[in-house]
């Protein structure tokens, strides 16, 4: 299978008064024509800053990225000159943002936003691009005839459809959604990631679903990536990481996930917090919360070790001679 | 929509009558005696009388507010105590001048102020934004007779590319007259409708919704203008509109240097001679304009912002 969109040790760094946040440490990933790919990890892990990476929108300054490679399609997006990164944003690569409250401009109609991205795309005249703009509102289930409203008369849940509209307008070939449900009701989250799921396999559109959610990834993924501060720690097929986890944290988060159907009373989170990215711990990030922690895990940054079929684990215990010397 | 305008046309009555209520009343208490103005010191204490009755100024001040209050209503400013003519026309005569005045300073605050102001927030803290920063705090700071003054020491007894006072007649003298009392009573208007658009573009600049215009693969300059600007615009009309009813009114020192014909330098003379009626017209009038302008202001916030618009329907 061809590779849709390969990261490679991608490196990004906020520079603030306040100290160097490092933000993306090294982050290697790729997803494959038609997949989807799930990136788990919590608030502050550097999710949204991978996504805008690749979308080449991280504001410089404060940010700055370091090192490494964006290959979309074997063409590195980091060195395109931006007259040609903007034929590919909209067009080949879209975004769903996490907050639909905030991601639409509030004194423009709606018709027009997505209008826009066609315009912009396709040579199409205005008229044409309204008249598109309004097929695009029935598709993702909102009425046509309300492309002259603004986004203040609609809903928190209709908003995401309309992003999600013009996320989908000019058929991109890879769609990053950025925590698309987080600030939606659970019904309503429902509805919108079913309404993803049919679209995707109407367009054949690739995936890379950004969420802290291992549920929302269970019935959209056929890929995972676990990323915590800054690293991918674990990557593999779905059921290969929620059958077979192997790092620490991965087990922390699916430890965390009460059972129904044993009887707890208490929530059973992972010990500690994440590190501040502006001071992040020597060696594993994670080793201060990890209970299978030992001295080398404090000093080396572990490798990446393949368990099998392309699973792949950045932990000490799966393959260091130093873990397994120190007894 | 129509509802919102009716009730705060109603809402200018009330200020309407505030502001005839303070001038009248500080014109009145105030020291001198209009009458011996108008007769000069040598007239007899009769006729000094005789003129007190005919213009009602025996009756206390009270009773000649209200009557003036019924004169209004039917349209009528009164008769200038100093050339016996009806106020209404004198005041209708020279606010065209005062008008032209102001609408060309207001053009040179946005042609230049606006685009100065995007500017300076897209390239925050670099070379230019501290620049037009300093270039603005000067513009505001500076008294505009002094700027005037050496405006006028420059582009006119210098270089005698522009006059140095009146109003030409015609196209090409009227524009050429026009220049110097803009750019004089447009720098601080300038500087202001700057730093408002340096700070409310700011607040934009880092919406969501402009990363979402950026992922669009939308052109920089057409982000610019259609999202960025069209949502920084409500604090920029605002301080505009306000700036705009200061100049109608308070563009005396500037008219005065020029030697502008309008209705500032005009009151400024009025004042002077304690032509009641006369200063009590042009303030009233004044009051009317500044109210009207505001008004359209907040009409005009309806069409830039769609969600002021539903607020205004309720």
């Amino acid at each position: 299978m061809e590779k849709q969109l390969a990261v490679k040790d991608l490196r990004v760094r906020y520079e603030t008064a306040d100290g160097v946040v490092e933000a993306l440490n090294g982050v290697s990933l790729s997803l494959e024509k038609g997949k989807s790919l799930g990136l788990v990890g919590e608030t502050g892990a550097g999710k949204t800053t991978l996504a805008k990476s690749i979308m080449r929108l991280i504001h410089t300054p404060p940010g700055n990225i370091l090192a490494g490679e964006i290959l979309f399609e074997g063409q590195n997006l980091l060195a395109l000159p931006i007259e040609k990164m903007r034929e590919v944003r909209g067009n080949e690569i879209s975004m769903v943002f996490q907050d639909p409250m905030t991601a639409l401009n509030p004194v423009m109609p709606v018709g027009q936003q997505i209008a826009e991205v066609i315009a912009v795309h396709e040579k199409v005249s205005k008229v044409e691009a309204m008249e598109k703009a309004g097929e695009m509102l029935e598709m993702v289930g909102l009425e046509a005839r309300r492309a002259g409203e603004y986004p203040h008369q609609f809903s928190g849940g209709m908003k995401q459809r309309v992003v999600i509209a013009i996320a989908l307008a000019c058929n991109p070939k890879l769609l990053i959604a950025d925590e698309p449900t987080t600030a939606l009701d659970v019904t309503i989250q429902a509805q919108v990631l079913d309404m993803m799921l049919n679209l995707r396999k109407q367009l054949g559109t690739s995936l890379l679903l950004i969420t802290h959610d291992l549920g929302v990834v269970a019935q959209n993924c056929d890929e995972v990536a676990i990323i915590y501060a800054g690293e991918i720690v674990e990557h593999g097929e779905l059921r290969e990481i929620f059958h077979d986890f192997r790092h620490p944290y991965t087990e922390g988060l699916f430890g965390s996930i009460p059972s129904l159907t044993q009887k707890a009373d208490r929530l059973n989170p992972i010990k500690g917090l994440m590190p501040d990215p502006s001071d992040l711990p020597a060696g594993c990030k994670f080793h201060p919360r990890c209970k299978y922690a030992k001295a080398v895990c404090g000093n080396a940054i572990p490798g990446t070790y393949d368990v099998g079929g392309g699973h792949t684990v950045q932990c000490h215990r799966y393959g260091s001679k130093e873990y397994e010397s120190e007894g | 929509m129509y509802k919102y305008v009716l009730k705060r046309l109603l809402m200018m009555i009330p200020v309407l009558l505030g502001v005839t209520f303070l001038v009248y009343f500080i014109l009145a208490l105030s020291p001198g005696d209009p009458v011996r103005m108008i007769l000069g010191e040598q007239a007899s204490e009769e006729s000094v009388q005789m003129l007190r009755e005919e213009l009602g100024l025996n009756d206390p001040i009270p009773v000649r507010y209200v009557r003036y209050l019924g004169g209004l209503l039917q349209g009528d400013l009164g008769t200038s105590y100093k050339n016996q003519l009806p106020v209404a026309p004198q005041v209708l005569e020279r606010f065209p001048n005062t008008l032209i005045l102001a609408m060309s300073g207001m053009l040179v605050a946005l042609l230049v102020g606006t685009p100065l102001g995007i500017l300076s927030a897209k390239k925050q803290y670099t070379l230019l934004d501290n620049a037009t920063t300093v270039l603005g705090l000067v513009g505001v700071a500076m008294p505009t007779f002094w700027l005037g003054l050496l405006l006028v020491l420059l582009f006119s007894l210098h270089l005698g590319w522009f006059p140095s006072s009146g109003m030409g007649e015609g196209i090409g003298p009227l524009l050429k007259s026009l220049v110097l009392p803009a750019a004089t009573l447009g720098t601080s208007c300038t500087a202001s409708v700057m730093r408002m658009t340096r700070s409310s573009m700011l607040e934009v600049l880092r919406q969501d919704y402009i990363d979402t215009a950026r992922a669009k693969g939308l052109k920089e300059g057409y982000i610019t203008l259609h999202h960025m600007l069209k949502n920084a615009l409500v604090p920029i009309v605002t301080v505009a509109g306000l700036q705009f009813g200061m100049l109608l009114g308070g563009s005396a020192l500037t008219e005065t240097i020029f030697s502008w014909p309008g209705l500032g330098r005009f009151m400024v003379d009025s004042i002077k001679s304690k032509d009641m009626p006369m200063v009590l017209g042009s303030a009233v009038f004044l009051a009317v304009v500044y109210s009207v302008v505001n008004l359209l202001v907040d009409i005009l916030y309806a069409y830039i912002d769609p969600r002021i618009k539903s607020q205004y329907k309720k």
